[in-house]
């Protein structure tokens, strides 16, 4: 590998992930340093950080990995014929495949005194360190050029003690990543930080002082400032000569394809030396991006193309806060919605094409930059949300972390992930010195929202500003199951259902697991693919569910289990009370307690006592309430026409009549249902996947609400007359949500990202669908037995063996 | 060593699954692999005590049932970045019997 930056070594890095042996890697780098986190040098710059802490594969990391390292040897050579590089100082390497990864250089001004001492460019460790250097001696700065690097390097230099003034030939700073109206907000909070514009000049000389090194910088309307140092951060130009010169096809970069090859088939190339489509990036997250593609291929795997990327931007200055991504200018076709609170210092524009974000410039206020690039990454229908897209993602009832919602906001100290006790200064030290770009690395490194996930939406937004430009939020609908496998939730599902697929190692051979067996993520969900796509066909592996589902009881803190018997609707009766009771002495549960969904639980059962248990309260009729499950929990009810003065329908027994239709349904998640029998809603059917309000004239009925993690009110679907309507069009829905929602997305999740409007259109306005639907989720359902007679008749899983 | 002692026949314990032994070393969890590989570990995960015989088996690493950490079954040593150890003990496979020695 020629080059060893951070494209060409997150390449081999994804290589050795998935072929370790199959090369002998030599690299070529022309800085005598290991890879480093280039993104980093502002920090470093700004005294935030130091260059050990930003080192991204120290020395080890190479000699582990059996990688012959040439660091400080740039390769002036490539022979193609013989199938070598050789470099400035005659180190020769052989190739079977050669990868170029030589990045990008600064572009100098061709102006008169170019090359006088104190005048550098912004790229890499040594120039940081001439800056650092530079500033202790030197008073005048000037900085040529307002784009991010220009302005990082003002802003660092600034702290650092010196007098900064930012040259700049546009009429607003930062012109390619924000509208004017941002720059000028930016401009003003960075004139109240110290520095200097001077916006529309055109350098035309650099001057030298007495002393040979550079003093002044001279425009060319005539006028002038001083200048003991001078910055050029006006673009980058991708490091082309090498690959040109042996004759290798270049544009704008090294031109590759999709699979990042070059012209030539033995001969790679990524990073910000390659032109992909026409176009050279120059951030770090498309580099990412196609180190994974690239990778892929040099490991003879041939799977994944790169198809581009769209970019976002944040400024990484300490103190402010502005980002931009896709289309934020617009156009022609394109609406804005703006809201700008100038006294408060913010200003958002989402820039929207049809129904579909296509851009985003935030200032001031950018903690939902990170939802928003999602939404664009994600071509997300944004139809629905429209009316309240401008103020973010945020709700009301998100809980765990205090209220708090603003990342940029937190001290260190907050607790950020109320699950397992992470702080935001936590979570920012791992990213910063493990170099970590993903939140899945985040949650790997911290545990930060790896539990119930509430926390996600901050630790993105803690991610996003701390590595700025680099980080890229994964595409939702094309993210991988797991690490076992590059497909998607939908790929999987689709392949388990049209080639018929009938057990994990099926699903597993069919579509290439990279694994043996899996993990503790994909089986299930493939566990659930399966016996949801092909019921009473495929499949029902135990071993690959969770053990609350493979036990029927819920696992506890100490290992024993809690056992919730079903109530229909809600009812019960004296003897079954009386049964509890028994049981609850007879095996001296500690816990007697009501659950949420307002069923009884016994908590503190031994595993070994669990069919003995179920024996008992199978004797009254009482069955799994599948309170351990991803599938239907319970129906709440109120207690409606039957005895409520104000009861419109007969709650109960509606209720009743759900639960028992839908008993032993299992789901991509757990599901809730209620139902009320008048509009008071005693049952709260607002919170519920589905929730059943009787009104005097039917019963109206809302879907996709959530009481847990994220507050979400469930939203009017339809109203209907009888009561068989409504268990047609539940379960219709319900259906509709178990064939196609991803597994453990709730239903609010899965209407989110479908829109209500493609869930009405199928379950409501198409009645040939919904009784189509409505009939496989019956045939699914047919023949369940109940769980714990089962178990009963077979105890054996549930004893321990003995040894003395 | 020759404290070898019986435990069960090994269809007992279901593949990709694991038996829980009471013995006087406390609670131990016995995994079966795929591959028909039997190890042996305390059944207390490093992290916050889980039993990890209820826990999920795949290749040669069990996944805690209380936080998802990852237990390899050879050495009992938790998957990086999570740092910890469960206590294994020698167990052995002979002609369809499993033994186990504390």
């Amino acid at each position: 590998m020629v080059g060893n930056g951070m494209a060409g070594c997150r390449t081999l890095e994804e290589l050795l992930k998935l072929a370790p042996d199959l090369y002998e890697i030599t690299v070529f780098g022309a800085e005598p340093h290991p890879n480093y986190n280039r993104i980093m040098l502002s920090p470093v710059l700004a005294g935030e950080t130091k260059f050990d802490d930003i080192v991204l594969n120290d020395l080890a990391w190479y000699r582990d990995n059996g990688i012959a390292l040439h660091a400080g040897k740039q390769v002036t050579k490539i022979d193609r014929k013989a199938r070598k590089v050789i470099a400035v100082d005659g180190t020769e390497a052989a190739y079977d495949r050669l990868l170029l990864a030589t990045g990008s250089s600064p572009f100098i001004l061709p102006v008169p005194g170019k090359d006088l001492p104190g005048v550098i460019a912004y790229r890499d460790i040594a120039d940081t360190e001439a800056m650092i250097e530079a500033a202790k001696h030197h008073e005048h700065a000037v900085v040529i050029g307002a784009g991010l690097l220009g302005l990082e390097a003002a802003n660092g230099l600034k702290l650092r003690g010196m007098d900064v003034t930012v040259v700049h030939l546009a009429d607003w700073i930062m012109e390619r990543q924000l509208d004017k109206t941002a720059a000028d907000l930016l401009q003003k909070s960075l004139e109240n930080k110290g520095l200097k514009f001077l916006l529309g000049k055109q350098t035309s000389e650099l001057v030298a002082g007495e002393s040979g090194r550079v003093a002044a910088i001279r425009f060319k309307d005539g006028t002038g400032i001083p200048a003991d140092l001078v910055v050029m951060a006006v673009g980058i130009r991708p490091n082309t000569a090498l690959a040109e010169s042996a004759g290798i096809h270049c544009e704008r970069g090294i031109v590759v394809d999709d699979t990042l090859q070059t012209y030539d088939p033995k001969v790679y190339a990524v990073g910000e030396c390659v032109a992909h489509r026409g176009v050279a990036y120059g951030l770090v997250a498309p580099l990412f991006e196609q180190a994974k593609v690239c990778a892929n291929h040099l490991a003879q795997m041939g799977i994944g193309r790169y198809v581009g990327s769209v970019t976002s931007t944040k400024l990484k200055v300490t103190g402010i806060d502005v980002f931009s991504a896709g289309d934020f200018m617009g156009g022609e076709g394109t609406e804005d919605i703006v809201l700008a609170d100038p006294s408060a210092g913010i200003y958002k524009r989402l820039v929207i094409q049809g129904d579909r974000l296509a851009g985003a410039v935030l200032y001031g206020d950018t903690g939902d930059g990170a939802w928003y690039f999602q939404l664009l990454k994600d071509k997300q229908n944004i139809a629905d949300i429209r009316d309240h897209l401008m103020f973010g993602s945020h709700h009301v009832g998100d809980v765990g972390h205090a209220g708090q919602n603003k990342a940029a906001a937190l001290p260190d100290e907050a607790e950020v992930c109320g699950c397992n006790g992470v702080c935001k200064g936590t979570i920012v030290k791992a990213i910063k010195e493990h170099g970590l770009f993903t939140i899945d690395a985040v949650r790997k490194h911290t545990k930060a929202s790896s539990s119930c996930g509430s926390c996600t939406g901050l630790v993105e937004q803690i991610l996003a500003s701390t590595v700025g430009g680099a980080y890229q939020p994964a595409d939702t609908n094309e993210k991988p199951v797991c690490g076992c496998t590059d497909h998607s939730h939908g790929v999987v599902r689709a392949a388990i259902r049209d080639r018929k697929l009938l057990s994990i190692p099926a699903v597993m051979q069919a579509l290439d697991w990279k694994t043996p067996n899996g993990c503790a993520s994909c089986r299930p969900a493939l566990n659930y693919y399966l016996i949801s796509s092909w019921p009473h066909e495929a499949q029902d592996d135990p071993q690959s569910r969770f053990i609350n589902e493979r036990a029927h009881a819920n696992i506890q803190k100490d290992g024993t289990f809690s056992v919730v018997p079903r109530m229909w609707g809600g009812l019960t009766t004296p003897t079954e009370l009386r049964t509890i009771a028994d049981v609850a002495e007879k095996y001296q549960v500690p816990t007697v307690k009501m659950t949420g969904g307002a069923r009884i639980d016994l908590l503190g059962i031994k595993k070994g006592d669990l069919p003995k248990v179920w024996e008992d309260l199978g004797r009254a009729g009482l069955v799994s309430g599948h309170a351990y499950g991803k599938s239907i929990r319970t129906v709440k009810t109120c207690v409606g026409a039957e005895h409520c003065r104000f009861g419109t329908q007969l709650s109960m027994s509606m209720g009743v009549k759900l639960e028992k239709m839908l008993f032993g349904m299992w789901a991509p998640h757990k599901v809730k249902l209620a139902v009320s029998g008048c509009p008071r809603n005693c049952a709260e059917a607002g919170i519920k996947d589905i929730g059943v309000i009787g009104v005097d004239s039917g019963y109206e009925l809302y879907i996709a609400g959530n009481g847990g993690i994220k507050t979400e009110v469930a939203m009017f679907m339809c109203k209907v007359k009888s009561d068989a309507e409504v268990l047609e069009y539940s379960g219709s829905f319900l259906q509709l949500y178990r064939e196609e929602a991803w597994y453990l997305e709730r239903t609010c999740h899965y209407v989110a990202r479908v829109g209500l409007d493609y869930v009405k259109k199928i379950v409501v306005e198409d009645a040939a669908r919904r009784k189509e639907l409505y009939e496989r989720l019956l045939y699914s359902l047919q023949g369940y037995e109940d769980p714990w007679a089962t178990a009963v008749k077979q105890p054996k899983e549930y004893v321990a063996l003995e040894v003395a | 060593m020759n404290d070898w002692k019986k435990l069960c026949a090994l269809d007992e314990i279901p593949r990709l699954g694991s038996r829980v032994v009471k013995s006087p070393k406390g609670n131990i969890a016995v995994f079966r692999t795929a591959e028909d590989e039997i190890f042996a570990l305390h059944d207390r995960c490093p992290h916050k005590g889980g039993p990890l015989s209820q826990g999920l088996v795949a290749g040669k690493v069990v996944t805690c049932p209380m936080h998802s950490w990852k237990i390899q079954l050879e050495s009992g040593a938790a998957v990086a970045p999570d740092i910890g150890c469960a206590k294994s003990f020698a167990v052995k496979l002979e002609a369809g019997t499993v033994w186990i020695a504390l």
